[in-house]
């Protein structure tokens, strides 16, 4: 596909490579501020507790203590929706929740400055599990929230906000199935998206309205566009650091943020707050917890007719853009189901634990997780070929669904049914697949099983971009755009765009630092939207760009635009190529060329990915082992292969894949304190564990837009968890149906425990 | 620590350069509580040296030492006296100013996402070749199988290295 283009498509070395390599790269903790303090977070060692007293003189008589905060006078912000996490509280919520801050010279003294705050707390009995907090009498996080129920009518994508799907009559379409399994499935392992760089912010004030934050961000734009409202409108001007990793849960950093900039504010000079691995593991962002109690009917030849059901899901002690999750996930359960009927209820729950917030997968892997079990339990019972099913269930052009928005949105992609078969036959599926519980093959103590799990996503057009591309007369071009760089690629993919667009080397385009200052708006880097709708607006600015210089060209040779065309910082006729000026003559050296562009949201074209999955047991040991991989989607068109291979093998990290077999947050449900929050403890996969993994991703044109292509990186880590959960099940001949998979657990379904 | 006595110092060489440090607690000394990481990147600016966990478990850290890779996190600087220490930013051949060939294959074959993780792993790899110029790829995985990666660059990674240790043959 790629040989029409002259960039896209090609593998280039990423515009930052070099600064990667050698370690010139400026990551948060990298940044030097002149004065600059360090903040750190007194954290409270019990789940719930009213804070009963609390004397900070000892820790602010310490010298180079330059500020301590307590509820009794951090300034009134407040985060979550709707607005209930303040800075610090009177109350502790989870073990871990921050009870003071100090700001000092060294991190050292902060930290001694910490230890000699005295803290009297009384303490309060703790909830754990989602349906038991909604009980009457259970212990209350939030006066305002009975039953620890987050309210769900919030208005986070508009009046009509999804919050559940409900259409069809489900009592008519169970009538009409053949098949209805039902059940109750849990996918509460709180996976940690664990990015190896911690949060961190730095905050400085210019005056008493005017913030400059600097962060480690996926969305620079979030720290200013959605904390102005909750500081009290300060002009806060945001720069992103390279962003080393987040997988959603570095787009903002409002805690952190809050901390930095009151320390700040009292201290009078910058102060950084950049968490340790504790505070990342135990103080930072989950996955939500996700629990689905349900039913769901289908016909012998895989039709679905109806769903119905309740989601439980758990947000931890904060409430914070988890109901955004649930409108995304609600939207893209029905991406994978062709289903006339529905009627899917939400309930938002607070818990007395580490808060969960945005993760990589964002409501959708979450609801999948847990629904995709049952959905199992049904195919098994009119024994149907998952491929086959997901093929036939996955939403088809023409096809409509309720989105985020509450609007009923009409799929003008494309149909997937190709990339999915097309990945089967690379997995060698059929060979594979014996049927449900059955195993593919039996080595003595060792079982081998397959699985396949499916994953779409209708925000790759989500939200709202603009972009500048201002040419130079030197022959250059520069984008200014407020994108970060946080592993995608995606800042020099949008370079080769704008490269494409102007028949520009590679070399010859940049881009400006993603800061709000220099930079009109964008929403960042989420729901795989780099592509088409930051892509689209960088399009459109680089055409009027284009557009605008071969005008001046135009004026200047009495010749229509029409009869123009620019090629590698020249302009010349069409008709007569050897023709050519150099951008300087057409511009003069006093002028540049600023063309604008604003990508609109659209949410009628999803994106997919299939990803099967073969798995060994150990029936002597319970060790399950994840042996090959096959990826399959259609990307419209490749825009960085090597990019894109990269965000798709992302399907291992970032509490993906390995959520069914080894990554989980460990809870002592009697104190509440966590128990691996560290990364021994915490299992996650190593160099000697990679499976074999093969990408199959097709690239048929999507009409839509220009360079066809549609983003699919987040959504690789989706699919996964269901697909081993099958595929281990298979592999023993026992439903398996509990993440992860533990050995414990293998051994317990085996009768050996 | 030296109680008005000669001031007590230790000598690091770092990317060839000698380095005198003076112990203690004053923010431009090295306290003996100072991980090697933090003299790095706090004391000497070398800031490539990435710190991840801070407690020994992920690879960021990894510099060499006497030609070995150890964890600078879980290194103190007072027990490095007399050592040379190799950091991302003393790879590549100055004098010529060319980057070292695992850098150049890391570039070619885009083997980081978010970059975070990529001098620990360059050095990891690099500790490696030093010792044995060509291992297999199942040698690869093994001596870098205590670098964490969450964006999972690891099949670019192995590319990157085995092809550097091909041209070393």
């Amino acid at each position: 596909m790629s040989a029409e283009y002259r960039f896209i498509g090609k593998a280039t070395p990423r515009k930052d490579a070099l600064q990667i390599v050698t370690g010139k790269a400026e990551f948060i903790a990298d940044v030097k501020r002149a004065g600059i303090l360090h903040g750190k977070v007194l954290r409270s060692p019990y789940p719930h507790a009213r804070i009963v007293q609390i004397d900070t003189a000892a820790a602010e008589a310490l010298p180079g203590v330059k500020a301590v905060l307590t509820y009794k006078n951090v300034p009134d912000w407040k985060t979550g929706i709707p607005r209930h996490v303040r800075v610090l509280d009177r109350k502790v919520r989870f073990v871990g929740d921050a009870v003071a801050l100090a700001a000092a010279e060294t991190e050292e003294i902060a930290e001694e400055a910490l230890g000699l705050v005295r803290v009297e707390y009384r303490t309060l009995p703790a909830v754990y599990d989602v349906e038991e907090a909604m009980e009457p009498d259970a212990p209350r996080l939030y006066e305002e929230f009975p039953r620890n129920l987050a309210p769900l009518n919030v208005k986070v994508f508009g009046p009509k906000s999804l919050s559940g799907v409900v259409m069809g009559d489900v009592e008519k379409g169970f009538r009409e199935a053949d098949f209805v399994a039902e059940g109750t499935y849990s996918y509460e392992n709180l996976g940690n998206p664990l990015p190896l760089e911690a949060p961190g912010v730095i905050a400085e004030w210019e005056g008493p309205e005017k913030l400059t934050v600097w962060s480690a961000t996926q969305s620079a734009s979030w720290h200013r566009f959605i904390m102005l409202s909750k500081m009290g409108f300060p002009d806060i001007r945001t720069i992103s650091t390279h962003c080393g990793g987040s997988f959603g849960s570095k787009n903002y950093s409002a805690l952190p943020l809050f901390y930095a900039a009151a320390l700040a504010k009292t201290a009078g000079r910058p102060v950084r707050v950049i968490f340790n691995k504790e505070e990342h593991f135990g103080a930072f962002c989950l996955r939500l917890g996700s629990r689905f109690r349900g039913k769901v009917g289908i016909r012998k030849d895989g039709t679905v007719t109806a769903v119905s059901g309740e989601w439980f899901v758990d947000t931890g002690a904060f409430c914070d853009m988890s109901q955004a999750q649930v409108a995304v996930g609600c939207g893209e359960a029905q991406l994978m189901l062709r289903c006339p009927n529905w009627d899917l209820k939400t309930r938002l729950v607070f818990t007395n634990r580490c808060p969960s917030g945005v993760v990589r997968g964002f409501g959708g892997q979450e609801l999948e997780s847990a629904f995709h079990p049952l959905l199992s339990l049904a195919m098994e019972q009119a024994e149907l070929d998952p491929v086959e099913f997901f093929k036939k269930n996955y939403v088809k052009p023409g096809d409509g669904y309720y989105w985020r928005d509450g609007n009923w949105w009409v799929c003008r992609g494309r149909d997937y049914s190709k990339a999915i078969m097309d990945g089967a036959d690379a997995f060698n599926w059929k060979e594979k697949w014996k049927g449900w519980l059955n195993p593919t093959a039996v080595q003595g103590a060792k079982r081998i099983g397959v699985g396949v799990g499916i994953h779409g996503n209708a925000d790759v057009g989500e939200d709202e971009s603009e972009a500048y591309v201002r040419l130079d007369p030197d022959g250059t071009a520069t984008i200014h755009v407020c994108v970060s760089e946080s592993g995608m690629g995606q800042r020099s993919s949008l370079c080769k765009m704008a490269a494409e667009v102007l028949d520009l080397p590679l070399e010859r385009v940049s881009m400006t630092p993603p800061d709000s200052l220099l930079n009109p708006f964008d929403f960042g880097l989420v729901g795989s939207r780099g592509t088409f709708a930051v892509g689209s607006a960088v399009i459109a600015a680089a055409e009027d760009a284009k557009r605008k210089l071969l005008e001046l060209a135009a004026t200047k040779l009495r010749l229509s635009i029409e009869e123009l065309e620019t090629r590698d910082g020249k302009v010349y006729v069409k008709d007569d190529p050897g023709n050519a000026a150099p951008w300087s003559r057409v511009m003069g050296i006093m002028q540049t060329c600023t063309g604008f562009g604003r990508f609109e949201p659209d949410y009628s074209v999803p994106n997919f990915l299939a990803l099967f999955v073969e798995v060994e047991v150990d029936t002597e040991t319970g060790k399950v082992d994840l042996r090959n991989v096959v990826a399959a989607t259609d990307v419209g068109q490749i825009i960085d292969p090597l990019s894109l291979e990269g965000q798709i093998y992302g399907a291992l990290g970032a509490a993906g894949v390995d959520t069914a077999l080894f990554e989980e947050s460990i809870f002592d449900r009697r104190l509440g304190h966590m128990l691996n929050i560290n990364m021994i403890d915490y299992k996650w996969r190593t160099f000697s564990d990679l499976p074999e993994f093969r990408n199959v991703i097709l690239e048929t044109p999507i009409p839509t837009h220009r360079y066809k292509a549609v983003g699919v990186g987040e959504i690789a880590t989706s699919p996964g968890p269901s697909a081993v959960l099958m595929a281990a099940s298979n592999a023993l001949g026992k439903r398996l149906c509990d993440y992860p998979l533990t050995s414990e657990r293998i051994l317990k379904a085996l009768g050996k425990l | 620590m030296n109680c008005g006595k000669e001031k007590e110092t230790i000598s690091l060489t770092v990317n060839g350069e000698k380095y005198d440090l003076e112990v203690g607690p004053r923010p431009y000394q090295v306290a003996p509580w100072h991980t090697l990481s933090q003299t790095l990147r706090d004391t000497l600016g070398l800031t490539g040296t990435k710190v991840g966990c801070d407690h020994g478990a992920c690879g960021a850290c990894t510099v060499l030492m006497e030609g070995k890779a150890v964890l600078s996190c879980m290194t103190l600087t007072v027990e490095c006296d007399g050592k040379s220490v190799t950091t991302i930013e003393g790879l590549g051949d100055k004098s010529r100013g060319t980057i070292d060939p695992l850098q150049q294959a890391f570039i070619d074959h885009t083997a980081f996402q978010c970059g975070f993780c990529t001098p620990g792993m360059i050095m990891g790899a690099r500790a490696l070749l030093d010792s044995n110029p060509s291992p297999n790829e199942s040698e690869v995985k093994h001596a870098l199988s205590g670098h964490f990666c969450r964006c999972i660059s690891h099949y670019h990674v192995l590319r990157a290295v085995m092809e550097t240790a091909k041209e070393g043959d």
